[in-house]
């Protein structure tokens, strides 16, 4: 069976994958991911997931326009230009 | 080729990333597996001229840095392998490619060691001709290889070191023991200096159309010259090949050409040790198929 | 003093040399994630040799390379169980399981040893052996149907109990068939005085390079 590793650097960050490794089952498993990468003390800690367990999505339509949920959904200059002649001021900027 | 495949070579030399389970040429794949299956040949390969040395080391110190270091490069081939057979061709099939002699493995490891002169140098030197190569590895194109490079470059870094410090100690000691280092540099300088291959433009060598390889073999055995004869010279040692010098101006290193002949002959599982070594590994390999029934199958 | 260190040499030279035995291993067990494991295993060993060879060293005002490398082979005090030569996988496994086990009840009693400095050692030396038996656990579950694991530890049985004193050995017979999970073959306890045959073969390589130049630094 492959097992996927994650592991954490340290504390804190994010568990990223690290690598894979072959064992029969989850005590095996656990001591070849420790040895491969962790001998050196080099993980904080690891995670173990048989590769059968994992699901994977690679696909995320954007068929009919979604930038209203997205910053670059917002272009606010023009609007900012006409309330402000409106208003008689300025860009913060020019006082 | 289809306008698909150009599409796609256009897009890795615009610095585009291959994951494993993505549409890809066939000759890229084939290439990606050739390429990367001779590099875990060649971790696993490497393991059996410094084992000996293992057993022999003659400090409690130098015994566990040598097994810490064979370990890595076990390690490493275990992380190599896992690779090909994501791609396609599953470790076994690898192995019984090595032991047959279908595949291949690098040059240095066909040859034999004689002294402890040898583990320091091969710890040093050849692992830094290795280094260089795997560095510019990082860039491959397939990010999986690229990403256990990158655990594969950091644990190296001790290597080297390690290396370097059994050289000083021997370097510092008496004369027979500096004897040994100059006599080992001696036998390994031919083999160091095929190591990187034949010169190809990188224009003309597929391997880099396909950003597989991001570095010219003569480019790579460059840049060794220049990081490692000064550190030899500096030493008082010499370099057995007496038309090597750097120009000055073009920073170029010129050398007597390299053995061609002999890199071909070696590869080809010819070498000194190339059978022997395979010889050994298939008898284990055969005596023990039956720990891999028993453990690797499903599970009763 | 030195009884202390006739002690420390005993359990040094076990682990070194077991440790010796495991690392000829290395880049041929029988795949590779179990290769990476072995090698660690081996390192452990070797470095708790160090440590005991350290402190014996401060007793007996030497190093601990010369203790490991530079006594004649009648001096070492390894057990026998320790020395042989097992190149099949099912030999050295069996080994791993029973070393494990009895190594297990020594350590128990050095942590309670009234000297500070051993049992202090003993206790560090047992938060790495935790992964040891681990890895032999896991063997021994997934070959206990397995004829030549269980031919291998029928043979090597007698000579695991003789790494151990009598008292110790008895506890050993009474947790093995436990830990197995099937009863080992009665078997005479052997001596742990004198050396096997491959006992000189081994020194021999072990200490090569360092004879070859005596008193030169490496």
């Amino acid at each position: 069976m492959i097992y996927e590793v994650f592991r954490q650097e340290r504390k804190g960050q994010a568990f990223q994958h690290a690598g894979s490794i072959t064992a029969p089952n989850d005590a095996f498993a656990e001591a070849y991911a420790r040895e491969q990468y962790g001998r050196r003390q080099e993980s904080e800690a690891l995670w173990l997931v048989a590769r059968t367990a994992l699901r994977e999505i690679h696909d995320f339509p954007d068929e009919l326009q979604k930038s209203y949920h997205r910053v670059d959904g917002y272009s606010l200059k023009a609007k900012l230009k006409e309330a402000r002649e409106r208003a008689g001021t300025t860009a913060p900027a020019d006082r | 080729m289809t306008a698909r495949e150009t599409e796609f070579k256009d897009y890795l030399q615009g610095g585009g990333q291959v994951e494993t389970g993505d549409w890809m040429p066939d000759e890229y794949r084939a290439r990606l597996v050739k390429f990367i299956e001779m590099h875990g040949n060649s971790e696993l390969m490497g393991v059996l001229p410094e084992r000996e040395w293992i057993l022999r080391a003659p400090t409690l110190q130098r015994k566990l840095a040598l097994t810490a270091k064979v370990q890595d490069e076990v390690g490493h081939a275990q992380l190599i392998y896992r690779v090909v057979e994501d791609l396609g061709k599953p470790r076994e099939q690898c192995l019984d490619d090595l032991i047959s002699g279908v595949s291949k493995f690098h040059n240095v490891f066909h040859y034999p060691t004689k002294t402890w002169g040898d583990v320091g140098v091969i710890a040093w030197l050849v692992d830094a001709a290795a280094i260089i190569s795997q560095k510019a590895l990082l860039k491959c194109s397939y990010a999986p290889y690229a990403r256990i490079m990158k655990k594969i470059c950091w644990e190296e870094s001790f290597h080297i070191l390690h290396g370097r410090d059994v050289v000083l100690t021997l370097v510092n000691g008496t004369d027979e023991q500096r004897g040994l280092v100059q006599e080992a540099i001696n036998r390994w300088w031919g083999p160091l200096m095929q190591f990187h291959g034949n010169p190809i433009a990188a224009e003309s060598d597929p391997m880099v159309e396909w950003r597989i390889k991001s570095q010219a073999n003569e480019d790579a055995r460059q840049q060794f010259l220049d990081g490692y004869v000064p550190q030899i010279w500096e030493l008082g040692l010499s370099v057995p090949d007496p038309a090597l010098r750097k120009d000055e101006e073009t920073g170029v290193w010129h050398y007597s050409e390299p053995d061609w002949d002999e890199l071909k002959h070696v590869v080809t599982g010819h070498g000194p040790k190339s059978q022997e070594r395979l010889d050994f590994r298939r008898r284990f390999r055969d005596q023990e198929a039956w720990v891999r029934q028993a453990v690797l199958t499903e599970a009763a | 003093m030195r009884e202390r260190a006739q002690r420390l040499l005993q359990i040094a030279d076990d682990e070194l040399v077991l440790g010796w035995r495991d690392s000829e291993w290395t880049g041929i067990a029988p795949f590779l994630e179990e290769d990476v494991a072995l090698s660690s295993i081996a390192q452990n060993e070797i470095g708790h040799a160090r440590a005991l060879y350290e402190l014996a060293a401060r007793d007996l005002g030497t190093t601990a390379d010369e203790l490991a490398f530079d006594r004649a082979p009648e001096e070492y005090r390894c057990a026998p169980f320790v020395e042989v030569r097992l190149m099949a996988w099912a030999d050295t496994i069996a080994r791993r399981v029973l070393y494990e086990a009895a190594d297990a009840i020594r350590l128990d009693m050095l942590k309670a040893d009234p000297d500070p400095e051993l049992a202090g050692l003993a206790a560090k030396m047992d938060r790495e052996e935790v992964y040891h038996r681990l890895h032999a656990e896991m063997w021994a579950d997934r070959l206990r149907e397995e004829p030549r694991f269980r031919t291998a530890v029928n043979a090597l049985w007698g000579q695991a109990l003789g790494v151990l004193d009598a008292e110790l050995a008895a506890v050993l017979a009474e947790r093995m068939p436990e830990q197995l999970g099937w009863t080992p073959a009665a078997a005479v306890p052997a001596a742990r005085d004198g050396h096997s045959d491959g006992f000189r073969e081994l020194w021999d390589d072990m200490t090569m390079v360092r004879r070859s130049i005596p008193g030169a630094s490496w």
